[in-house]
C-alpha cells in the first residue's frame, strides 16, 4: 500500500446509473477508495450530474442540477465518480455552464479540480495497486469516449488490472471507437446507435476475451444489452468491481445467477 | 449597397468594430511584410548533403525515380537511358530554358528535342525544377517565359533536371529563392511543388497512379556541390 | 441542390440497409485514420503545428477585413479581377457573366466546396455552358448525377461495378465501349476522356485552398493534376473561393500545408500544390490570359462573433468524417447537403436552416474523435451543443423529447422525490425481468428495446443499501 499515511477525505459521486442499475459498482469504489486511504462520505442530496439535460440542450435544467452538485459537493479534498461521463460533466462542462457568471465561476473551478474518474485517482493520486486479488479469466477492456478524451483516462485502467492475480488482458481493434451509447443518441437513433455497437462487438467478441470491462456503466449497458440480445457469450462487468474482487459475481443482465 | 461593401460592413460589424486604426492595420502591414516563419520541422536541420539525401529518400517513398549525375552533360543520356528502360517514346519537349541550352544531345542522336510549351500529343517533358524541398521530397517548379508550367501535368512522363544546390530543406526555404529572385510580394505565374507523380484512389480507396498528371516523375539531381 | 437533411433518419435508414454503402463506408477506418496516425507519429512538431494553426486562423478571422483587401489589392496589382457576392446567387451569376465574356461553351472544373455549395453546374447548364467535373470522384458522381458523399473523396459511396457501368453508359460516344472492370483501366480511360475536354475548354473554374494576401495568389491542392489542367489550359481562370480562405503570407500558407495532407489522406504533401497569381505574364508561352477571383460570403460573415466563429478555422481536410462512427455507419448523403459528417452537422444548420438540419448536431454521441483530428481544433461536439441548445430555446426540439428531458429534470432536481422514483423503478424493472436478468421489451423505451436488452438493476438503489449499512453501522 502506497497511499500516504494522511487519509483524504473524498466524497464519491455515485452517478444516477450505478445508483440505479448497478449498486455493487458503487460499492467496489467504497472498498478500492478504503483500501487506498481515503475516507469516504456519499452526499445524500446528490442525483445526477446533469449531463442529460445538458446535452439536450435544456441548459437552464442542467445548470439548476449542476447548482445542486456543486452545493453537495463541497468541502471535501476530492470528488471521485466511477465514471469518467460523469466526471468530466463535472471537471469541463460545467465551467461552460457558467460562462459569464462570476459568482458561480469560483466554486466551479475549485470543482472542477477537485474531481476526478475513479481509476484514475486511485492510481495517479493515490498511487493504489490491488494486492492479493485474483480472477482467472481473459478480459478486454473497453475505453469511454468521455473517458478516454475529456478525462485522459487509457492507462490507469490497465495498469491497475496488471495487478489482478490470473487477469490476461487481451486488446480489441479499434478499441477507442465509441460504442454507440451517447446517452440519450441511442433512443433517438437507434438504428445508428445498433449499428455502432455491433461493429464494436464484433472487435471485442474477436478478442478472444472472455470478459469486458470499462469503466462507465452507459457503455457498458449499451454493450451488455445488445450482446444479450444477439446472445453472444462475453460476461460484462465495471472496471471497479474487478479491481474490488468482486469480478465473480453475475455479470451486467445476467441475473442473480 | 453594393456586395463587396454589404460584406466588409458585416464583417465589421460582426466582429464589433470599425475599419482597423491605422496603428493595427500598420501592425498587419509590417506581419505580412515580415512574413515570420512558423515552427519548423527539426528533421531538415541537418548538413546539406544530408539533405539531398533525404530529398531522394522522400521523393523515391512518394513513387518518383531518381538518378544521380555527376554533371548536367550526363542529362542526355540520363534521359536516354531512363526512356529506354521504360519503352518511352523518344519525342521529348524540353522546356526553352536557357540551362538546357548547352546539354550534349549529339550523344543521343535518338533522342528527339522539340522545345517549348506542352501540347496534347507530347509523351515525354524535360523540365528545371526551381527548387526541392528536403522535408518531403517535393519539386517547387516556377513558371515562366521558359519554363511553361503545362510541361508539369501534360506529358504522360515529366522529367525533372534539379542541381543538388538548388535542394533545400523546406517549403520556406523555397519562399526566400523566389522573394530573393522575383521580388518581396511577387510570385511568377505558377508555382507548383510537385510531389511524386499524379494518383487518386477515387474508385472504391484504392489507389491507382497517373490520374491527370504525370504517370511517371523521373528526377535527374546534378551535383554540383564539388 | 435540395436540402434533405430533414431526412436524415430516413437517409440513415436507407443507407445501414445499402449493403454498397455500408463496405465503402466502413472501409473509411482502416484507409485515411491509418494513414493520418502515421503520418502524425511521424512528425514530432505536429501537434505544436495545430496549435499554431488554430491561433493562427483565429487571428485571420479577428482580422478578415483587412486581409481580404491586402488580397484584392495584390490580385489586381498582378492583373487579375476580384468579385465579390454576397449570395450564391450572384456569385453564380458572376460565374456565368464570365463564361460569357470569354465566349464560353464548355468549362472544366476542378474539385471544389463552394461551387457544390452554390450549385454551379445546374446553373450554368442551365444556361447553356457545359461544365465538366475533372477530378476523377466528382466525374464520377456527375456523370451519375448525383453530389459528394465525402469532402475529397466525392465518390466515395460509388462501387467499381457503379463506375464501370457508368462509364460503359458515357463514354460510347468518345469511342470506348468496352465495359472496363480493372481500377487502372477505368482511370485510364477517363484520363483519355477528360484529356480533349481542358484543351477544348474556354474557362477553367477552380477553387482555392488558401487565398494568399501577401502575393494576390490563389492556392488549390490535388493529387491527380486535374486542377493545374483545369486552370492552366484555359484562355480564361476563374477561381472561386469563400472569404475566410484568406491567409497573410506564404508562410503562413506553409503551416497549413504541413497539416492539411497529414490530416486528410495521411500524406505529407499532396502531390500538386499550386500557387497561381494574376494571368500570364507578358512573355509567358502558356497559361490563362485572363484571372479572375470570385469572393463568395454566403453566410460566412454571420458566423464571425458568433458562438460558432471556430467552424470558419476549417480547411476541410475531412479528417472529422474520416474518424467519426456516425458517419461511417450513415455514409455522406444522409447528411442532407454538401457537408457531411460532423463538420455538416456543426455548420449545415447555419447554411440551410436549423429546422431542416435539426437532426444532424443531435446525431452525435459526442465521442469527440473529431475534435480530437481537428487540424485547428475545431471543437465541434461543443458547436452541436450550442445547436442542440438553440433548437430546444426555440422550440424547434420535437415536444415528446422535450417533456422527457423535462420530466426528468423535475426529479433530478428533488433529491427526495428522486429517491422514491428510483426505488420504485429499481424494484419495478427487476421483477419485470425475473430471473433472466434482462428485461426485453423496456416500457416507454423503444429506442432502446429496439435494438438491445436492458440488463436489470440488482432491486435495491445504491443510496438507499448505503443509507441502510451507515445506520447499522456497517
Amino acid at each position: 500500500m502506497s497511499a500516504s499515511s494522511e487519509k483524504k477525505n473524498v466524497a464519491l459521486f455515485v452517478t444516477c446509473l450505478v445508483d440505479l442499475n448497478r449498486p455493487s459498482v458503487g460499492f467496489a469504489a467504497v472498498k478500492l477508495l478504503e483500501a487506498a486511504g481515503c475516507t469516504i462520505v456519499v452526499p445524500e442530496v446528490q442525483t445526477c450530474c446533469g449531463q442529460i439535460a445538458y446535452n439536450s440542450g435544456d441548459k437552464e435544467s442542467a445548470k439548476a442540477i449542476a447548482k445542486a452538485v456543486i452545493r453537495a459537493f463541497d468541502g471535501f479534498d476530492y470528488v471521485v465518480a466511477p465514471s469518467g461521463s460523469c466526471a468530466g460533466m463535472i471537471r469541463h462542462h460545467y465551467r461552460e455552464l457558467f460562462e459569464g457568471d462570476d459568482t458561480m465561476m469560483v466554486a466551479v473551478e475549485e470543482l472542477s479540480t477537485r474531481t476526478y474518474e475513479l481509476t484514475s485517482f486511485l492510481h495517479d493520486i493515490c498511487g493504489y495497486q490491488p494486492e492479493g486479488v485474483r480472477l482467472d479469466t481473459s478480459l478486454t477492456y473497453h475505453d469511454s469516449c468521455s473517458s478516454l478524451r475529456e478525462m485522459k483516462v487509457r492507462d490507469q485502467p490497465r495498469a491497475l488490472l496488471g495487478g489482478i492475480d490470473g487477469l490476461e488482458i487481451k486488446e480489441a481493434e479499434d478499441r477507442e471507437a465509441c460504442c454507440g451509447f451517447g446517452g440519450t443518441f441511442c433512443l433517438k437513433y437507434s438504428e445508428i446507435s445498433e449499428s455502432m455497437v455491433d461493429t464494436k462487438i464484433e472487435n471485442l467478441l474477436a478478442s478472444g476475451a472472455d470478459t469486458l470491462a470499462a469503466g462507465d456503466l452507459g457503455c457498458l449497458m449499451n454493450i451488455a444489452g445488445r450482446l444479450k440480445r444477439r446472445g453472444a457469450d462475453m460476461k460484462v462487468l465495471h472496471v471497479a468491481e474487478i479491481l474490488a474482487g468482486m469480478g465473480d459475481k453475475p455479470g451486467l443482465g445476467e441475473g442473480d445467477n | 449597397m453594393p456586395s463587396r461593401d454589404k460584406i466588409f460592413s458585416r464583417i465589421r460589424h460582426n466582429l464589433g468594430r470599425g475599419p482597423l486604426k491605422e496603428e493595427a492595420a500598420n501592425a498587419l502591414k509590417t506581419r505580412i511584410e515580415g512574413h515570420a516563419p512558423h515552427t519548423i520541422p527539426k528533421r531538415t536541420d541537418i548538413p546539406h548533403k544530408e539533405q539531398v539525401d533525404l530529398f531522394e529518400a522522400k521523393a523515391t517513398a512518394l513513387a518518383a525515380t531518381v538518378a544521380r549525375l555527376n554533371a548536367l552533360e550526363d542529362v542526355p543520356e540520363a534521359l536516354r537511358d531512363y526512356l529506354a528502360a521504360h519503352n518511352l517514346s523518344t519525342k521529348v519537349k524540353m522546356a526553352p530554358d536557357k540551362i538546357f541550352d548547352d546539354l550534349p544531345f549529339d550523344k543521343t542522336p535518338m533522342l528527339e528535342i522539340t522545345r517549348g510549351a506542352a501540347a496534347p500529343s507530347d509523351e515525354v517533358s524535360l523540365t528545371p525544377a526551381f527548387a526541392g524541398i528536403a522535408e518531403t521530397g517535393t519539386l517547387c517548379m516556377a513558371s515562366g517565359p521558359d519554363r511553361p508550367s503545362t510541361l508539369n501535368f501534360l506529358p504522360e512522363n515529366h522529367v525533372v533536371v534539379i542541381r543538388a544546390s538548388e535542394i533545400t530543406g523546406t517549403l520556406e526555404d523555397s519562399w526566400a529563392r523566389l522573394r530573393e529572385k522575383f521580388g518581396a510580394g511577387n510570385l511568377p505565374r505558377t508555382v507548383n511543388f510537385i510531389s511524386g507523380p499524379s494518383r487518386t484512389a477515387d474508385i472504391e480507396q484504392t489507389l491507382i497512379m497517373g490520374a491527370h498528371g504525370p504517370r511517371r516523375l523521373h528526377i535527374l539531381i546534378v551535383d554540383d556541390d564539388g | 441542390m435540395q436540402v434533405t437533411s430533414r431526412r436524415f433518419k430516413e437517409g440513415a435508414h436507407d443507407a445501414l440497409h445499402d449493403k454498397n454503402i455500408q463496405q465503402a463506408f466502413s472501409k473509411v477506418k482502416s484507409g485515411f485514420p491509418v494513414a493520418r496516425a502515421k503520418s502524425a507519429s511521424e512528425l514530432p512538431e505536429f501537434e505544436e503545428l495545430r496549435d499554431s494553426a488554430r491561433d493562427l486562423k483565429n487571428h485571420i478571422l479577428e482580422n478578415l477585413d483587412y486581409y481580404l483587401e491586402y488580397f484584392e489589392e495584390q490580385v489586381q496589382l498582378q492583373g487579375g479581377r476580384v468579385h465579390w457576392c454576397s449570395s450564391y446567387a450572384e456569385a453564380r451569376e458572376v460565374v456565368l457573366h464570365i463564361c460569357r465574356e470569354a465566349k464560353a461553351k464548355t468549362v472544366t472544373k476542378g474539385k471544389s466546396m463552394i461551387t457544390e455549395e452554390m450549385a454551379l453546374n445546374d446553373y450554368l447548364s442551365e444556361h447553356g455552358i457545359e461544365p465538366i467535373e475533372t477530378d476523377l470522384g466528382e466525374y464520377i458522381i456527375q456523370l451519375a448525377h448525383e453530389y459528394p458523399s465525402h469532402i475529397i473523396a466525392p465518390a466515395l459511396h460509388k462501387t467499381k461495378d457503379q463506375v464501370t457501368e457508368l462509364f460503359h453508359e458515357n463514354h460510347g460516344k468518345y469511342g470506348f465501349n468496352e465495359r472496363l472492370t480493372d481500377p487502372q483501366a477505368l482511370v485510364n480511360e477517363a484520363r483519355s476522356v477528360l484529356r480533349d475536354k481542358y484543351v477544348a475548354a474556354d474557362v477553367g473554374i477552380t477553387g482555392a485552398n488558401f487565398l494568399i494576401a501577401e502575393t494576390g495568389s490563389t492556392v488549390i491542392v490535388t493529387n491527380e493534376g486535374n486542377g493545374d489542367l483545369t486552370q492552366s489550359l484555359p484562355k480564361t481562370h476563374i477561381a472561386v473561393s469563400s472569404i475566410e480562405k484568406v491567409v497573410p503570407t506564404l508562410e503562413d500558407a506553409s503551416l497549413f500545408l504541413r497539416l492539411l495532407a497529414r490530416s486528410a489522406t495521411g500524406q505529407e504533401m499532396s502531390v500538386y500544390t499550386t500557387f497561381s497569381t494574376g494571368p500570364k505574364r507578358m512573355e509567358d508561352i502558356d497559361g490563362p490570359a485572363n484571372f479572375h477571383v470570385v469572393l463568395v460570403d454566403s453566410g460566412r460573415s454571420d458566423l464571425l462573433g458568433s458562438d460558432k466563429q471556430d467552424l470558419l478555422r476549417c480547411l476541410k481536410c475531412g479528417a472529422c468524417m474520416n474518424h467519426c462512427p456516425v458517419y461511417q455507419a450513415v455514409g455522406g448523403h444522409s447528411y442532407g447537403w454538401v457537408y457531411p459528417g460532423p463538420i455538416g452537422a456543426a455548420l449545415n444548420p447555419h447554411m440551410v436552416g436549423l429546422e431542416e438540419a435539426r437532426h444532424l448536431p443531435n446525431a452525435s454521441t459526442f465521442c469527440g474523435r473529431c475534435e480530437e483530428v481537428c487540424p485547428v481544433r475545431i471543437p465541434l461536439p461543443k458547436i452541436m451543443r450550442h445547436w442542440r441548445e438553440q433548437a430546444f430555446e426555440t422550440q424547434v426540439t420535437p415536444k415528446p423529447e422535450r417533456w422527457g428531458i423535462g420530466i426528468w429534470a423535475f426529479f433530478a432536481k428533488r433529491p427526495k422525490l428522486y429517491r422514491l422514483m428510483t426505488r420504485v423503478s429499481a424494484r419495478a424493472l427487476k421483477l419485470m425481468a425475473g430471473k433472466k436478468g434482462v428485461i426485453h421489451k423496456l416500457p416507454l423505451m423503444k429506442g432502446w428495446s429496439s435494438v438491445r436488452d436492458f440488463p436489470a438493476p440488482e432491486g435495491a438503489t445504491f443510496m438507499e443499501q448505503w443509507k441502510k449499512q451507515q445506520r447499522e453501522g456497517k
